[in-house]
C-alpha cells in the first residue's frame, strides 16, 4: 500500500494529468478505490497548517466579538449582543425570547423563508435557463428581446415592491415574485453567457457531422453552456436570499427576515444574531446543494477535474 | 471629429440590430400603455397590469418630478450613500483580497471567516447596523459598504489567484524584488479583476441602498428609524401615500443612476487597462 | 520496376492479369478542385487577403499535404472547404459538383467532408461510444444499435478497445486525436479535412499516429486534405505536397512524392526523401523569410 500511495504522490507532483489519464487506462489507479482517496485526501488536509489557520481565525473573530462586547464593553459594541448571550439563548430549551433551535417556531420561520426561496428558484431556472440558451444561440433574437431585458436590469429588487405588491394579491406572491426577479437575472445572463463560451469548433464539428440546427442545440449547446449555467445557479441561489429577506422585512409575516426585523423592534437583540447566523448556514447550504447536483449532473467534468484537469 | 461622430451615430442607425432592439422597446411602450388603459377605452380590465399606471401618466410625472428639489436631494442622499459605501469596500477590500492572495498564512485565517460571513444577506445586517452605528446615515453606508464588499474581494481574491505563476518566473529570474513584483506584475494583473468587482459591487450597492433606504424610512413592521429620504424612501413613501406614477418614476431613476454608475465604472476601467482592449 | 503511387497502382500490380478492376472508378472520389479562389476580409482601406486566386487540384483518394509559413491562409482553405467561412471569389468543387462559387459562397457543412481540429472537437460531455456513433446517429442513418455495432468495431479495429465508456477529459490526448478520427470515419466521408491535427503531440506519439493514419487509410477510400508545419510530416504522409506562399496564400510549389505505399519509417533516412526535404525546405525558408521581413504575427 506505501509503494502505491507513493506512486500516486509522484504521478500527481510530476508528471501530471496526461501520465495518470494513462495510468487510469491501464487501471492502476482504479485499483485505489475512492473512499480511499477520499481519506487521502483529507489526511493531507489534516496534515496541512490550513484546519490550524482556519479555527485561529475563527477564535480571533469570536474572541475580537467576545471582548470588545461582553468584557471591554467598548461605546456602541456595548449595546450588541455578545456571543455568549447569543449561544446561550441558542441552544437552550427556554428561551427568553422564543427562538431556539428546540423550539418548534425557528424552523417554521427557516421552511417558510426555504420555500418561498425553492419556489422563486425553480421559476427562476424555469424561465431563465431555455430563455438564456436561445438568446445566446439565436443572433436575431438576442436583438429583439436583450434590450429590454437589459432595460428592466438595472432597477434593484427591492424597488420593485411597491410594484409588486400592486400587481399581485396577498402577501406570499409579491415576495416570491421578488425572489424570482433577482434569480431570473441572474440565471440568464449566466445561461446566454455559457452558450457564448462554447468554442466554435465543437459546434462546427457537430455541423460537420452531419447535425441539423436544433440536434446542435441539443446535443453540442445545451451540455456545454452546462458548467456556466450551473456557476449561474449558484449565483442565482445567493441573489434569492438576499431579494429574499429584503421583502420579508418589508412586507413579511414570517420568514428568517422577519425574524430579525421584528427582534429589532422588540428589543430581543440575541435573536437577531441568531437570524443572521441561520440565514447564512441556510443560504450556504442551499448552494452546496445546487453545486452538489450540478457535480453530478456533469459527471464528464468531475472526473475530468478529479484527475488533474486539463484542456 | 464631429464628422467621425456623426458617422458613427449613422451607423447605429443604420444597423438592423439598432431597430431590433428599438422594435421590441417601443412594442413594450405600447403593449403596457393598452394593458394599463385597457379599462378606461376598452372596459375589459386585463389582470395586474390595469392596475398599472400607464406609461403616459409617468412621463407626465416625471417632467413635474425634474422640477422638485426633493426629488434631487432623494438622488444626492441616495449617491452619497452609495459612494460612502462603496469607497469604503474598495478601499478595505482590494488591500485584503491583495493580502489574501499573496499570504497564504493570512488566507489561512481569514478566508473561512470571510466565507462564513459572506452568506449572510447585507440587509440582514440592519438590524445590527442600526444598533451599532451612531447615526442613520452611517448604517446605511455600512449595510452598502458589506453589499460591495464581498463581492470585490472575491473577485480581487480570483484575479490574482489567475496570474500565470510563469510571470512570477520571468520577473524572479530577472532580479525583481519581493515589493517589485507586488507593484510591477500582482497590481496590474489583478486590475481587470478589481474593475469586474467594482462594477458588480456598485451594481449591488445601489441595490442594498435602496433596500436599505425603504427598510429604515417605511416597512410594515414600522419604521426602524426616523425619516430616511434617499431614492428607495421615495418609492415607499408614493407607496403608502398612493401616488402610483411616482413608483415607477422612482423605480426608473434608480434604475438610470445604477446603470450609470456601471457604466462610468466600465468605461474608467477600461481606460486604466488598455492592453485588454486593443484588437 | 514501376513504383506504385497509389493504392489503386498497388491494386492493380497485386491483381492477376485480365482480373477486373478491385476498385472500380465509380469509388474514386473526393477529388477536389480549387478555382481561382480569394478570400478577403474586411473592405476598403483596413482589407486583408488571406487567400488570393489560389489554384490548385486535390486528387481522388490521396493524401495532400499543405505547408507554408504560420497565418498564411492555409487554415482559411480548409474552412472554405468545408463550409464554416465564405469565399469572396472563385470556385471550389467536390468531384464534379460546386461547393461554393459565384451565387453561392459558403459551402454547407456535411459528412462528406469532414473535419478533425487542430485542438480536438470531441464533445467532452459524451462518452467515447457516444462521439464516435455521434454522425450516424443525428443523420439518421443507422439505429442506436447498429451505431454502436459499427462504433465498436472501428474503435477496435483502431486499437482504442476498452475506451468506449471513457469521457474525453480521461483520456490521452494521443488516444483522443484516434478517436477523433474514428469519429470522422464513421460517417464514409469523401473527404477528411486534417488542421494541423498532430500538432500538440510529441513527435513519438506522432509516429505511432502517422502509421496508424495510414493503415486507417489502407482500409477506407478516401481523400485527405492535410495542413501542418511539420515538413517529415507532410513529405512521409502525402502524395503530394503543397507549398503556400506566406499571406495572401497560392501555391508556390507543388511536389509530387514518389515514395512507396505502404509507407514506414526507415524511408526517412533514405536519400529520396532528403531530396525532398531539402526541396521543401527551401522554399518553406524563402517564404518564411518573406513573412518574418513583412512582420507577420502568428495567427
Amino acid at each position: 500500500m506505501d509503494d502505491l500511495r507513493a506512486t500516486l504522490d509522484s504521478i500527481d507532483t510530476k508528471l501530471g494529468a496526461d501520465a495518470s489519464a494513462d495510468l487510469a487506462y491501464t487501471g492502476l489507479a482504479r485499483s485505489v478505490s475512492r473512499p480511499r482517496l477520499v481519506v487521502r485526501r483529507v489526511g493531507q488536509w489534516l496534515r496541512s497548517p490550513r484546519p490550524y489557520l482556519m479555527l485561529l481565525g475563527f477564535a480571533l473573530f469570536m474572541g475580537t466579538w467576545y471582548l470588545t462586547v461582553e468584557v471591554l464593553k467598548l461605546p456602541h459594541f456595548a449595546q450588541m449582543p455578545g456571543p455568549t448571550a447569543v449561544l446561550h439563548e441558542w441552544f437552550s430549551p427556554d428561551p427568553a425570547f422564543g427562538l431556539s433551535i428546540y423550539t418548534a417556531d425557528y424552523y417554521l420561520h427557516i421552511w417558510v423563508s426555504l420555500r418561498r426561496v425553492l419556489i422563486a428558484f425553480m421559476l427562476a431556472t424555469a424561465t431563465g435557463v431555455p430563455l438564456g440558451l436561445f438568446l445566446g444561440w439565436s443572433q436575431r433574437f438576442k436583438e429583439y428581446v436583450f434590450p429590454i431585458f437589459e432595460l428592466l436590469r438595472p432597477i434593484p429588487p427591492l424597488a420593485w415592491v411597491p410594484l409588486a405588491i400592486i400587481l399581485f394579491q396577498g402577501v406570499e406572491t409579491p415576495i416570491i415574485f421578488l425572489t424570482f426577479l433577482a434569480s431570473f437575472y441572474a440565471t440568464t445572463l449566466n445561461a446566454m453567457l455559457g452558450v457564448q463560451s462554447i468554442e466554435a469548433s465543437y459546434i462546427r464539428a457537430a455541423y460537420c457531422l452531419g447535425a441539423k440546427r436544433w440536434q446542435v442545440f441539443w446535443h453540442v449547446i445545451v451540455p456545454g453552456a452546462m458548467p456556466f449555467i450551473f456557476t449561474g445557479l449558484q449565483i442565482s441561489v445567493g441573489v434569492a436570499w438576499f431579494s429574499l429577506v429584503a421583502g420579508e422585512m418589508v412586507s413579511g409575516q414570517y420568514g428568517l427576515g422577519y425574524v430579525i426585523n421584528t427582534s429589532y423592534t422588540m428589543v430581543q437583540y440575541p435573536t437577531i444574531v441568531i437570524g443572521m447566523v441561520t440565514l447564512g448556514l441556510v443560504g450556504y447550504a442551499t448552494s452546496v446543494v445546487v453545486r452538489i447536483i450540478g457535480n453530478y449532473l456533469m459527471q464528464w467534468r468531475a472526473r475530468e477535474l478529479g484527475l488533474g484537469g486539463r484542456q | 471629429m464631429i464628422s467621425n461622430a456623426a458617422r458613427t451615430v449613422g451607423a447605429i442607425f443604420a444597423s438592423a440590430k439598432f431597430w431590433r432592439g428599438a422594435f421590441s422597446i417601443v412594442l413594450f411602450i405600447v403593449l403596457w400603455e393598452v394593458g394599463s388603459r385597457s379599462e378606461a377605452w376598452f372596459g375589459i380590465a386585463v389582470p395586474g397590469v390595469s392596475r398599472v399606471p400607464p406609461p403616459s401618466a409617468v412621463a407626465a410625472t416625471f417632467s413635474e418630478l425634474v422640477r422638485d428639489p426633493n426629488y434631487w436631494s432623494s438622488w444626492y442622499l441616495s449617491t452619497q450613500r452609495v459612494f460612502v459605501g462603496f469607497i469604503a469596500a474598495m478601499l478595505v477590500g482590494i488591500p485584503l483580497g491583495l493580502a489574501m492572495a499573496v499570504s497564504r498564512i493570512f488566507y489561512g485565517i481569514s478566508f473561512p471567516v470571510f466565507e462564513v460571513l459572506r452568506p449572510i444577506p447585507p440587509l440582514a445586517w440592519v438590524p445590527a447596523s442600526i444598533i451599532f452605528w451612531p447615526t442613520q446615515e452611517m448604517s446605511i453606508s455600512f449595510v452598502t459598504f458589506l453589499g460591495a464588499f464581498f463581492t470585490i474581494v472575491i473577485n480581487v481574491l480570483g484575479g490574482a489567484q489567475a496570474i500565470d505563476a510563469r510571470y512570477y518566473q520571468a520577473a524572479l529570474s530577472m532580479g525583481s524584488s519581493r515589493w517589485d513584483i507586488f507593484r510591477r506584475i500582482i497590481l496590474p494583473g489583478t486590475l481587470p479583476s478589481i474593475v469586474v468587482g467594482a462594477t458588480l459591487g456598485i451594481g449591488l450597492a445601489w441595490a442594498v441602498v435602496v433596500a436599505a433606504e425603504m427598510i429604515s424610512g417605511g416597512g410594515s413592521a414600522g419604521s426602524l428609524g426616523s425619516k430616511g429620504g434617499g431614492l428607495g424612501f421615495f418609492i415607499w413613501n408614493s407607496y403608502v401615500g398612493g401616488s402610483y406614477t411616482q413608483i415607477i418614476a422612482g423605480m426608473i431613476s434608480i434604475g438610470i443612476a445604477g446603470y450609470v454608475s456601471s457604466a462610468l465604472l466600465r468605461q474608467g476601467g477600461k481606460m486604466l487597462t488598455p492592453w485588454l482592449h486593443e484588437e | 520496376m514501376n513504383v506504385p503511387r497509389t493504392w489503386d497502382e498497388a491494386a492493380a500490380l497485386a491483381r492477376p492479369a485480365g482480373a477486373p478492376l478491385a476498385v472500380s472508378q465509380a469509388q474514386r472520389k473526393g477529388a477536389i478542385r480549387i478555382l481561382d479562389v480569394t478570400k478577403t476580409y474586411g473592405s476598403g482601406a483596413t482589407a486583408v487577403s488571406a487567400v488570393e486566386n489560389c489554384t490548385f487540384d486535390v486528387p481522388a483518394g490521396e493524401i495532400t499535404t499543405v505547408v507554408g509559413p504560420s497565418g498564411c491562409g492555409k487554415t482559411t482553405l480548409l474552412n472554405a472547404i468545408a463550409g464554416f467561412h465564405s469565399i469572396t471569389s472563385g470556385k471550389i468543387f467536390l468531384d464534379d459538383e460546386i461547393l461554393c462559387g459565384p451565387g453561392q459562397l459558403q459551402a454547407e457543412p456535411g459528412p462528406d467532408r469532414v473535419v478533425v481540429f487542430q485542438n480536438g472537437a470531441l464533445f467532452p460531455w459524451k462518452t467515447v461510444i457516444e462521439n464516435v456513433a455521434f454522425g450516424p446517429r443525428m443523420q439518421g442513418r443507422l439505429s442506436k444499435k447498429q451505431a454502436y455495432e459499427k462504433a465498436r468495431t472501428l474503435l477496435a479495429d483502431a486499437g482504442l478497445h476498452g475506451l468506449e465508456n471513457n469521457y474525453p477529459g480521461e483520456i490521452s490526448s494521443g488516444m483522443r486525436r484516434r478517436v477523433e478520427i474514428v469519429r470522422a470515419l464513421m460517417n464514409e466521408p469523401r473527404v477528411l479535412l486534417l488542421d494541423e491535427p498532430y500538432r500538440a503531440l510529441d513527435s513519438l506519439t506522432k509516429s505511432v499516429m502517422h502509421e496508424a493514419l495510414l493503415q486507417l487509410l489502407e482500409k477506407n477510400r478516401l481523400t485527405i486534405f492535410f495542413i501542418t508545419h511539420d515538413l517529415e510530416e507532410a513529405i512521409f504522409l502525402g502524395h503530394q505536397v503543397v507549398i503556400m506562399t506566406t499571406r495572401p496564400c497560392r501555391p508556390k510549389k507543388i511536389l509530387t512524392i514518389d515514395l512507396p505505399y505502404p509507407r514506414d519509417y526507415s524511408m526517412l533516412t533514405t536519400r529520396r526523401f532528403r531530396d525532398y526535404l531539402d526541396e521543401t525546405l527551401e522554399a518553406v525558408h524563402e517564404e518564411a523569410l518573406k513573412a518574418f521581413a513583412a512582420g507577420e504575427k502568428e495567427r
